[in-house]
């Protein structure tokens, strides 16, 4: 039996904090407070687009964590473009914005087919048989973009954000601001988006109740596009997010990011977008002081127990809505 | 009578998978009226409004609405054209406020301030919604939710009106008050109702017409005081 | 009809323009700052010209343009059945088993290798099959407990040199121990909660794997296991019995064989016991089936120890074969391999899943220089059976009459 290529465990904390050996400082704590804050805003956004398609279709969405990867690839071969052209060292800000709405747009445009293509016709069908295809569509991707990309790690080009502040024994890199700062605008865009405006109200609505969203003239498929599209949107600037940060994207990086965002996902009650947010950023929290102060090698573990006892105890969630479980 | 009617279906049938829930229905219903399908629990009549509004596929048969084919229009455009349905159960957003409800009924309008309006002159209709404009529609009681989901439908504009058992789980006396609406906004606000309803006596006093459907079929047809007159539904569906 | 079908090409045109636009940014955009469009091009009209043939088939066989083919093939077909039919049933067993018995002395010794590692795939397909496909619970970290299985035995052969005999039992009953583990906390979720927790299971059951470096030795796995002693009759000095290790891959076949088979009639007689008919039951209408006294969580928790036994003894047939273990044999991705199988072929049928497996795992070795499309084609592979034939290629159906039904 031959072993397969497939995921290698990646280094989720990057050593840029070497010098902190003493683990029973305070400033060791701050300064993983400030990592698990920007490894959280990530995971928060992935977890938003598994949460709000949980929400509206009831399904899983195995195949989000590659629209995630796909936007790290998609940043990564925009800003490789725009250095090729010159354009990174006069207006790198620029660059860097148009990078994000290329990625997003892109992976929004993926997601949309690939709901059109795998989800919709199987809307009628049983759970698993979307499920299943939902798994299929996961592997295809991922391995789509292998073979258009390459086995190997793609190194995020340039040097982006390479600045830091130092307070005493805490740094913090401006790429972690941007990181943070970012994230916190999409989340208040995304609130303002669904709670204030009457698309929002539509999306709510068709997630409580699609009969009846189209008998007061919502039409549901529209909608499902949407809440996909801005999923996947979310997901993507995760994706330029975690190349930025970690330096470079691998085909098969969204499994394990995907997963621990699911994790965040159901934390915070599955279909609740407020939820997601706050359950995003524990996942990230437990999993840095789980690393930093438990041990490294099983960091990994902490966001599976997590997703685990959650769905044992308190299968709603911390700020979960009655989810009716008997619907298969 | 020389009016082209507003609804009009022809020959029915529809189901769900391979069961079939109407086997050949027709009815007429006239601009300006109040028509009654009364019937025994599991009789088609639920599913004759869901067959109407599209959300059943239907299988053979021709449904006119305003002198238009509309089998194959697509459930999310009919609220537009004027026709909406009130469905059983009236099926609230719970989780939605009760002005998010009435600004759903209007999600196809875009006159911001006729909205606004239409959504003053429901609270008017219906003081208790306006008292209760910021809660979950979840929260409210039978009554309330199901003049919300009548006030929901109202901010559609619609012309013709489908009722699926406005009466369901409701006390006597909220009964009363919601069908003295539903004559209020018949006569007021000139929509036509098709009212759907298991208790006859209270449809058919409303109603100038009736239709009974037993298994999947129209199986009498009549002015609806006659119908109230007569032996036979007054055995069947009047309870003597 | 002429509708419905503009619409289906409209669709089929928006969808491959949908791919061109997908594709481009992918292939189209350089780090030097060029665009270029022609690999593009001809990647997306390789994949044009393979869909429009798909397509067409697709299209005129629902319109049944084929009927001068599909008729005498399905008459040619009908006929096979038939004939296979007068024949009782064992004689196309005998015959599939006497055909695997001679197997390896007509292929080589790689198509023996190609054939053992089939015979593993069956082996866990069946044992899926009894958590997927019987019971119908979605379990996507299965192969953790073909992982516990072989380092069971692996551990013990090499720390304490225990014999494989006695091992494979052992194998068996720690799989079944992880099963239980797994399977109590999450059985009380329903559907794709339970997927997603199993998936988390088997990562987890992987990443110990992979960093207990005092037990397991980490990601650089275990070396030196050694494979199957089995007592041979010798006749050199009389009649003695001599220990002898399975070396050669045609023995190592035949255990494999053995093993599917041993599984293949464990499946099947499960299946067409009480408790099949309990997992039967809890599969159509689990509320239904507690209220008729079935205790679900019970036999829930067997379909699961079960389907792990299944895997921790093919666990540890895969040690002795490999004379190696290591984590990486054991990701998500096996998982979703043996599952695709059973998809593939049919979820709770038999022949179905040896069916999926032979074409997942054989076809790709004829086809060597496609090798990296593998992936590629079993995420395909799934979605489109989802789509077409959400049964599987040979849809489950109650094989043979079951005790109550032979009187009636």
């Amino acid at each position: 039996m031959r072993l397969l290529p497939w995921h290698k465990p990646h280094l989720l904390v990057r050593p840029n904090n070497l010098k902190l050996r003493k683990l029973n400082t305070m400033e060791y704590f701050i300064q993983q407070l400030i990592n698990g804050l920007t490894l959280g805003g990530m995971y928060a956004l992935i977890a938003l687009g598994y949460t709000m398609v949980y929400g509206v279709i009831q399904l899983i969405n195995f195949a989000h964590g590659e629209f995630f990867a796909a936007g790290g690839y998609v940043g990564a071969i925009a800003l490789a473009y725009f250095a090729g052209i010159g354009y990174m060292d006069s207006h790198p800000v620029i660059c860097l914005t148009a990078s994000f709405m290329i990625a997003m747009a892109y992976c929004a445009y993926l997601a949309v087919g690939v709901e059109k293509i795998a989800y919709k016709p199987l809307r009628k069908n049983s759970r698993l048989a979307a499920l299943l295809s939902a798994l299929g569509m996961s592997i295809f991707l991922s391995n789509g973009m292998m073979l258009t990309q390459g086995v190997y790690d793609k190194v995020y080009p340039g040097e982006l954000f390479q600045g830091r502040f130092d307070f005493g024994m805490v740094t913090i890199s401006y790429l972690q601001i941007m990181i943070v700062s970012l994230t916190a605008c999409l989340l208040v865009g995304l609130n303002l988006l669904v709670f204030k405006t009457k698309i929002g109200m539509a999306m709510r609505a068709t997630a409580q109740d699609k009969t009846m969203s189209a008998l007061v003239a919502i039409g549901s498929n529209r909608i499902i596009s949407l809440t996909f599209a801005i999923g996947a949107g979310l997901a993507a600037a995760a994706g330029i997010m975690y190349g930025l940060y970690y330096g470079s994207v691998k085909y098969d990086m969204g499994f394990v990011p995907g997963i621990k965002a699911f994790a965040a996902a159901v934390l915070g009650g599955i279909g609740n977008i407020t939820g997601a947010m706050i359950g995003g950023l524990i996942i990230g929290m437990v999993e840095i002081f789980g690393a930093g102060y438990i041990s490294g090698e099983y960091k990994d573990v902490f966001a599976f127990i997590i997703l685990i006892s959650v769905l044992y105890f308190k299968p709603n969630g911390i700020m979960g809505e009655n989810i009716d479980d008997t619907r298969v | 009578m020389s009016l082209q009617p507003i609804l009009e279906l022809k020959n029915v049938h529809s189901g769900y998978g391979s069961i079939k829930a109407l086997k050949g229905i027709s009815l007429k219903v006239m601009p300006g009226e109040i028509v009654a399908i009364i019937g025994a629990n599991g009789a088609g009549k639920s599913t004759t409004l869901m067959t109407i509004c599209g959300i059943v596929p239907i299988e053979k048969g021709e449904i006119y609405y305003d002198g238009k084919l509309i089998n194959k229009v697509s459930a999310e455009k009919l609220p537009t054209m004027g026709l909406c349905q009130v469905p059983e159960g009236r099926r609230i957003f719970p989780r939605l406020s009760v002005m998010e409800n009435l600004r759903l009924g209007a999600f196809h309008r875009d006159d911001t301030d006729q909205i606004m309006k239409d959504i003053q002159h429901s609270y008017e209709m219906f003081p208790i919604l306006g008292e209760r404009k910021a809660q979950q529609g979840g929260t409210l009681s039978g009554g309330e939710q199901q003049m919300l989901a009548i006030a929901r439908a109202l901010m559609t504009k619609p012309k013709v009106l489908l009722l699926d058992e406005p009466s369901l789980g409701l006390a006597p006396i909220i009964i009363q008050q919601i069908f003295d609406i539903i004559a209020k906004i018949n006569k007021e606000e000139d929509v036509t109702i098709l009212l759907v309803e298991q208790n006859a006596n209270l449809a058919l006093q409303a109603a100038s017409r009736g239709y009974v459907v037993e298994t999947g079929e129209i199986t009498l047809e009549d002015e609806a005081q006659s119908l109230l007159t007569n032996p036979k539904i007054r055995e069947a569906y009047l309870g003597e | 009809m002429i509708q419905e079908f503009k619409k289906v090409w409209k669709q089929y045109t928006i969808g491959m323009v949908w791919l061109l636009g997908l594709l481009w940014p992918m292939l189209g955009i350089h780090a030097d700052g060029t665009l270029t469009f022609q690999k593009t091009i001809t990647i997306w009209s390789y994949i044009l010209a393979g869909s429009f043939v798909c397509f067409m088939i697709y299209i005129m066989k629902s319109g049944s343009s084929f009927k001068f083919i599909a008729d005498p093939v399905s008459r040619a077909a009908n006929g096979v059945k038939s004939a296979s039919a007068a024949l009782p049933i064992w004689v196309w067993i005998t015959v599939a088993v006497v055909l695997a018995l001679i197997y390896p002395q007509l292929a080589g010794r790689y198509g023996t290798d190609v054939a053992i590692t089939v015979l593993f795939y069956i082996c866990l397909g069946l044992g899926l099959n009894v958590v997927v496909g019987l019971a119908g619970m979605l379990d996507l970290g299965y192969i953790a407990f073909y992982g516990v299985g072989a380092y069971t035995y692996a551990i013990l052969n090499v720390t304490y040199g225990l014999a494989f005999w006695v091992c494979l039992p052992l194998s068996a009953l720690t799989a079944c121990i992880a099963g239980c583990i797994v399977g109590y906390p999450t059985l009380r979720m329903r559907g794709d909660y339970l997927a997603i927790v199993t998936l988390g299971f088997g990562e987890i059951i992987r990443i110990i794997l992979n960093n207990w470096m005092t037990l397991t030795n980490g990601p650089n796995g275990i070396l030196g296991i050694k494979p199957i002693g089995i007592f041979w009759p010798m006749f050199e000095n009389g009649f003695t019995f001599e220990h002898i290790w399975v070396k050669k891959l045609q023995f190592f076949y035949y255990f494999a064989l053995g093993l599917a088979i041993v599984t293949a009639i464990g499946v099947q007689r499960l299946n067409f016991s009480r408790v099949g008919r309990a997992w039967e039951s809890i599969r159509e209408d689990e509320t239904a089936a507690e209220l008729m006294g079935v205790n679900t969580f019970i036999y829930k928790l067997l379909a699961y120890a079960m389907g792990a036994v299944f895997a921790g003894m093919a666990g540890a047939f895969f040690a002795a074969r490999m004379k190696f273990v290591s984590p990486e044999s054991f990701t998500f991705l096996e998982s979703a391999m043996v599952l695709c199988m059973v998809v593939l072929g049919g979820m709770g049928s038999i022949p179905g899943i040896i069916l999926g497996v032979v074409a997942l795992i054989a076809l790709p070795e004829i086809f060597r220089e496609l090798e990296s499309y593998r992936m590629l084609v079993f995420g395909a592979t799934m979605i489109i059976m989802m789509l077409f034939r959400p049964a599987g290629l040979i849809p489950a159906k109650r094989m043979g009459t079951r005790s109550e039904e032979k009187e009636g």
